[in-house]
């Protein structure tokens, strides 16, 4: 496939918005489950600390 | 198990009969839902000839949704519940009783009201008996796979909203042959086959969903 | 009966806490599949594959419509038997497995309508046709709905797994019915006369690219699953020693 030129590429036979508005929406959603991923699992370490935390403040509260 | 069965849809039967308002109610609500249609979409005799049978049906579902509330609330509330779960007798069956009942309180009366309305979109006597029979053949499984929706979300707060997202997109086979039986007829198809798929899916739901409902009253109450 | 054939002991595996470590060392390689998949998988698609005669250049939104499809109704199938078995046989990681696709499996359905309505409007002429199988899409987004709202209402971990299983097994014997009863109310009316039958015939580059995309996505899939399925052990498990050890 020669496309002749980028600026033949990105204009995509006069369907731009329409390739371009897929690929790029799936871009976005994909980055944004990877950031949600990230921030959870910050989290979830975060929650883990504090119960620790809290655990080696009253020891006899955990492993119960 | 069949006196058992009896008896769970007598009780149930009786308790509906006290409250009565509560299925009144219901049965108000599917009225106004189709009044409302006309209303909003014009008063076309054509358009509203064409749409019929899939206005009664939506506002079927939506009814079915709303009376799934009350079906194990009450029971959960004052432990009869529990005492079922507890009972000798096989969960299943109780809960197959409880769901007849909310077909014979919610379903038969929409059933039957169905023709009143039929006759206020002015579709002919045909079509008007198969939208009354695709009803009686396919609100069982309304009540069938709403009780599931209701056994799962019972007691979370919010159940209402809930339910009908859980359960109105597992509805849409029904709905689609259901409002497709009396558009069939009234283009002078035969309406049969549509009839008997209803029906086919009602076994099915009477067959399979007691088994889920009861693993998700257990679930739920646990 | 704990050792099979492989020589692997499975049951090991299937505790959170054998899991969570070889979770964590499996995720590198399925990200990095998927982006090498996907690199490759794009080449194919936008450099070796030629124009498509009847749709130009709009055909290439099938690139990842398509993959996308696929996974979304691969996922609920693979999420209702983890949620089956974890209901079966009281294994927590297989309903923590099971919690963990939804979300990705939601955002693959979301992206297959999405670029279903790109790919149809200069195809079609709409965004949208109430087509059987767009209709299905949209009903599963409705499921995977269903299934993370019932488990964001139920607080107690262990009820949510069990209710939310029984959910997707209901959901997983309708899917069919849901799916024939669309076709057929589709045949009957007439509205959308097109159909897919219409979709290019494929050049055998195309069907490479859509099929190495098909992999990326498979091993993305993977990926955010495990990295989500790690973030549930952490957050369920939280006062287990040996999460603390690990975090």
């Amino acid at each position: 496939m020669n496309w002749g030129g980028w600026s033949n590429f990105w204009a995509m036979g006069g369907y731009a918005g329409f390739v371009w508005g897929s690929y790029g929406v799936t871009l976005i959603a994909l980055a944004l489950e990877v950031y949600v991923l990230r921030r959870r699992r910050t989290r979830a370490l975060a929650a883990v600390r504090r119960a620790g935390q809290q655990m080696a403040r009253d020891p006899d509260e955990g492993t119960a | 198990m069949l006196s058992t069965f009896l008896a769970v849809v007598r009780r149930d039967l009786m308790l509906a009969f006290r409250q009565r308002m509560d299925v009144m109610n219901t049965l108000v609500f599917f009225v106004v839902v189709v009044t409302i249609v006309p209303l909003g979409v014009g008063a076309d005799p054509n358009l509203l000839r064409a749409i019929a049978p899939g206005v009664v049906w939506v506002a079927a579902l939506l009814a079915a949704v709303l009376s799934l509330q009350r079906l194990f609330a009450s029971d959960y509330q004052d432990g009869t519940l529990e005492q079922m779960l507890l009972a000798g007798e096989p969960l299943a069956v109780i809960v197959l009783g409880k769901v007849v009942a909310h077909w014979l309180v919610t379903g038969i009366p929409v059933t039957v009201i169905s023709i009143l309305l039929a006759l206020m979109f002015d579709i002919d006597a045909d079509a008007a008996m198969t939208l009354c029979l695709s009803l009686a053949a396919g609100t069982p499984v309304l009540s069938f796979l709403g009780a599931v929706g209701a056994s799962l979300t019972l007691s979370l707060r919010g159940a209402g909203v809930l339910i009908s997202l859980l359960v109105l997109p597992l509805y849409i086979p029904v709905l689609i042959l259901g409002a497709g039986a009396a558009e069939a007829v009234a283009s002078g198809l035969d309406g049969t086959p549509y009839l008997l798929l209803l029906a086919a899916l009602s076994l099915l739901a009477m067959v399979l969903t007691p088994w889920a409902i009861a693993a998700a009253l257990r679930i739920s109450v646990e | 009966m704990a050792v099979d054939v492989t020589g692997i002991n499975w049951y090991k595996y299937s505790a959170p806490r054998t899991f969570y470590p070889l979770a964590g060392r499996l995720i590198p390689w399925f990200a990095g599949l998927a982006l090498v998949f996907c690199l490759i998988g794009l080449y194919i698609g936008f450099f070796l594959a030629p124009t498509e005669a009847r749709q130009g250049e709009a055909y290439r939104i099938i690139f990842i419509h398509v993959p996308a499809a696929w996974m979304s109704m691969f996922i609920y199938v693979v999420m209702a038997i983890w949620a089956a078995l974890g209901l079966a046989f009281n294994t927590r990681l297989s309903s923590m497995m099971a919690s963990a696709l939804a979300p990705t499996g939601a955002i693959m359905t979301f992206i297959a309508l999405w670029t279903g309505a790109l790919w149809g409007r200069p195809t079609w002429g709409t965004y949208w046709v109430w087509d059987a199988r767009l209709t299905s899409e949209l009903i599963l987004l409705f499921l995977y709905f269903g299934f993370l709202a019932l488990e964001a209402a139920i607080e107690d971990s262990r009820r949510a797994d069990r209710a939310c299983a029984v959910l997707a097994l209901v959901g997983v014997v309708n899917v069919p019915i849901i799916y024939f009863s669309v076709k057929w109310w589709n045949t009957l009316h007439q509205g959308a006369t097109v159909s897919l039958e219409s979709a290019p015939r494929m050049a055998t580059t195309m069907f490479a690219g859509m099929g190495v995309l098909a992999l990326g996505f498979w091993m993305y899939c993977i990926a955010a699953a495990l990295h989500r399925v790690r973030s549930i052990i952490l957050e369920r498990e939280r006062r287990a020693d040996w999460v603390r050890e690990a975090a």
